[in-house]
């Protein structure tokens, strides 16, 4: 734990504190964009810890909570039609779909697996010739790489019985399209740093030039949060933008090649809807057609009627930052984690979960 | 010698040998039922209430009695640091000594699903059998069914038990008041990260091990020392620590403030849950209790728990305060404060 540890040192939080407080004039919206800091700053409580001239909004980094409907429907009409086994991460598992979450899915007798990693998958359709393996590739740059590992680990052993289904989400285009969209006002971002560790900083350079806004890209532990703000502020005090790395004991400017080199032999970026927000023009990977066997969607060719996402959730409105998870009025009543309408109650990345987890509400 | 022996087992075989493995016959209470309990059980479990072999138990009780009842099912049903068995008897045992009550009957049932192999059920009723001398508690009826393969999980266990209340025990969340400090008895999630560690087939370093143990000896003796000033004693299984404070916090309509950095967790178990995304606070635990306890009494509760084998780690994590009731606020570690909920559903690993 010493390397974490050393990154939860109340002594010196208390000193990025003092220096942000010392630092800030005026009000300023900060967005972290990456759902994994989301959980940092309400696990931790450092939002009640800064000066009330910084906000912080939460943006749209969480992949449970961007993957569109229609997929999750798909993942669960593969395991309880298809009889497929249906692997995926585990807070995919309780996102709603328009009739069913894939746990309900389960509970009515599908097989669905909660994995750590696509290469598990791998293994278990090698292990089950006769069965057919979906592994629900959702996720950021982040996850792209292995998930690309397990369709040309697949294609290596020549299995016949493996797929994914590919939800994949990019964040720079994300950043864009808050930034273009008029209700919007976000001063600066902390960008996501396990993102930037396989991608690199360099897709950012255009964004800061563009907007005008800074860009941290920072980690996820309370010291990394707090001095990515205090360097965000910096910037806005002094009237800067630029790009600047937080994160750099992990984050190179070209990020890992290797790791970029397998996500561009499997996949290829398409435009992408984004759960509660709108299609976002190449902002996501689909399956090459070079491996269009390995592609869930061409493999089984699911026609499904694409359902209405439930015109309760603002989801879009917050996860663009333009409103509060306590500003919904179905927040806490109607929408709750175990109840959730739509997708940023669902994972604990979610704005609205971690809104409701981390302040005590009581389901029932 | 031993051609002529295997030869007579062919042409005569012993019954109890007969299987392998547990089959739809020996829950059908014929036979097979008779002679599962026979070759095994009831040698094992013997005292002089289950050799009446009736349709239940006759008990002779006085005073102040505890009843609680558990249903157990585990997967694997051998983990490290235990197994369903002693986990069965530990479970209903702690839940009487969290009611200030040393256990005297246990009651005993299975669901097993046809197929178990016999030794894996045999090793189960031995580690039953060693967990209940530990806890001086005897099994006094029971019950056996069998399903068909694919119907359970290898084996559910069922126990509910009766115990003595001892006479110094005023535990109740009505007792609780602001000011209470609140203490840990020792280092929390192992029972969860060691289940989670071999369901998930994951290898760290250090094999993280359950901490399922009888709590009896210990609450018992601290009820003896501290009596009323002892407001409450609970253990944080399912759901754990965090769900427990909430479900007090409510029920006692008080507010509860504790502190991340008082809470022990074991270094393995606190790496294997930031691997795996988890919070320890809403793991399982197996081996520990949380004591509310009167603020002028608190350090020597403390003291005289850190001397017992189950107290070593033990920590006032925190307190009882008149603000906020209902809720459970946590300082984080960098000094933050959070309220903090019960255990939405299942506890789903990130994935990020």
């Amino acid at each position: 734990m010493k390397y974490l540890s050393e990154y939860r040192d109340p002594e010196l939080a208390r000193q990025y504190l003092a220096e942000i407080k010392k630092t800030v004039t005026r009000p300023w919206s900060i967005m972290e964009v990456c759902g994994g800091q989301t959980h940092s700053l309400v696990k931790n409580g450092i939002i009640a810890m800064l000066p009330q001239e910084i906000t912080m909004i939460h943006g749209p980094g969480c992949p449970v909570c961007v993957t569109p409907l229609h997929l999750i429907d798909k993942a669960v009409h593969l395991a309880l039609e298809k009889g497929v086994v249906l692997c995926s991460f585990g807070d995919m598992l309780r996102v709603p779909g328009s009739e069913k979450s894939l746990l309900e899915a389960k509970a009515a007798g599908a097989d669905v697996r909660i994995l750590y990693s696509p290469l598990e998958a791998v293994n278990i359709a090698a292990e089950n010739p006769d069965k057919e393996v979906v592994f629900f590739a959702v996720g950021f740059e982040t996850t792209a790489p292995a998930n690309a590992l397990s369709v040309v680990d697949a294609a290596r052993r020549g299995l016949k019985n493996y797929s994914i289904l590919a939800s994949h989400v990019l964040v720079p285009p994300a950043i864009e399209a808050i930034m273009e969209d008029v209700d919007s006002h976000i001063d600066g971002f902390l960008a996501a740093g396990h993102v930037c560790t396989i991608m690199g900083t360099f897709e950012y350079y255009p964004l800061v030039e563009r907007f005008k806004v800074p860009i941290v890209v920072t980690g996820f532990e309370p010291l990394d949060i707090l001095q990515g703000i205090l360097m965000v502020v910096r910037q806005l005090e002094q009237g800067r933008a630029e790009v600047e790395n937080q994160y750099a004991r992990i984050v190179r400017e070209e990020g890992n090649p290797e790791a970029q080199k397998t996500i561009y032999e499997v996949f290829e970026v398409t435009d992408r809807l984004w759960r509660g927000m709108e299609i976002i023009p190449m902002s996501g990977y689909r399956v090459k057609d070079k491996y269009a066997a390995y592609d869930a969607t061409q493999k089984f060719r699911i026609n499904l009627v694409e359902a209405e996402e439930n015109p309760a959730c603002l989801a879009g409105e917050i996860m663009k930052g333009i409103k509060k998870p306590f500003e919904c009025p179905e927040f806490g009543k109607t929408c709750k984690p175990t109840n959730p309408l739509g997708a940023p109650m669902v994972s604990s990345e979610g704005a609205c979960a971690a809104y409701f987890h981390y302040s005590g509400l009581v389901e029932g | 010698m031993s051609n002529k022996t295997s030869k007579m087992q062919l042409q005569c075989p012993m019954p109890k040998l007969d299987f392998d493995v547990i089959t739809l016959g020996h829950g059908s209470g014929g036979v097979l039922t008779n002679k599962l309990l026979d070759s095994g059980v009831f040698d094992l479990l013997k005292n002089p209430v289950l050799d009446e072999r009736h349709d239940g138990a006759t008990l002779n009780l006085n005073g102040r009695m505890a009843f609680s009842t558990d249903s157990f099912l585990v997967s694997p049903l051998f983990f490290p640091g235990g197994n369903i068995g002693e986990l069965a008897v530990n479970g209903t045992v702690n839940d009487l000594a969290m009611c200030g009550a040393t256990p005297r009957y246990l009651s005993l049932s299975f669901i097993i699903e046809e197929g178990l192999p016999m030794t894996e059920f045999w090793d189960i009723l031995v580690s039953i059998k060693n967990a209940c001398t530990r806890a001086g508690v005897t099994v006094v009826t029971g019950d056996t069914k069998v399903v068909e393969k694919g119907k359970g999980d290898k084996i559910f266990i069922n126990t509910s038990g009766i115990g003595e209340i001892h006479p110094k025990a005023n535990i109740s969340t009505r007792n609780i008041k602001a000011g209470d400090k609140i203490i840990i008895s020792g280092q929390v999630a192992a029972h969860g990260m060691a289940i989670m560690s071999v369901r998930e087939g994951l290898e760290f370093e250090a094999q993280i091990e359950s901490d399922t143990t009888n709590l009896n000896p210990t609450v018992i003796g601290l009820i003896a020392e501290f009596g009323e000033h002892l407001h409450l004693v609970t253990d944080p299984t399912r759901g754990g620590v965090a769900t427990v404070l909430k479900e007090i916090a409510l029920a006692a309509g008080v507010g509860i403030e504790i502190a991340h950095n008082n809470i022990p967790v074991a270094g393995p178990v606190a790496n294997a849950c930031e691997l795996l995304g988890l919070d320890p606070l809403y793991v399982a635990n197996e081996g520990v209790f949380i004591s509310f306890v009167a603020a002028a009494f608190a350090e020597d509760y403390l003291a005289a728990l850190q001397q017992t084998p189950d107290g070593q780690h033990a920590r006032i994590m925190g307190e009882a305060v008149n603000d906020h009731p209902g809720q459970v606020i946590l300082e984080s570690a960098i000094g933050g404060k959070r309220a903090i909920g019960m255990l939405p559903g299942e506890q789903l690993p990130r994935i990020c």
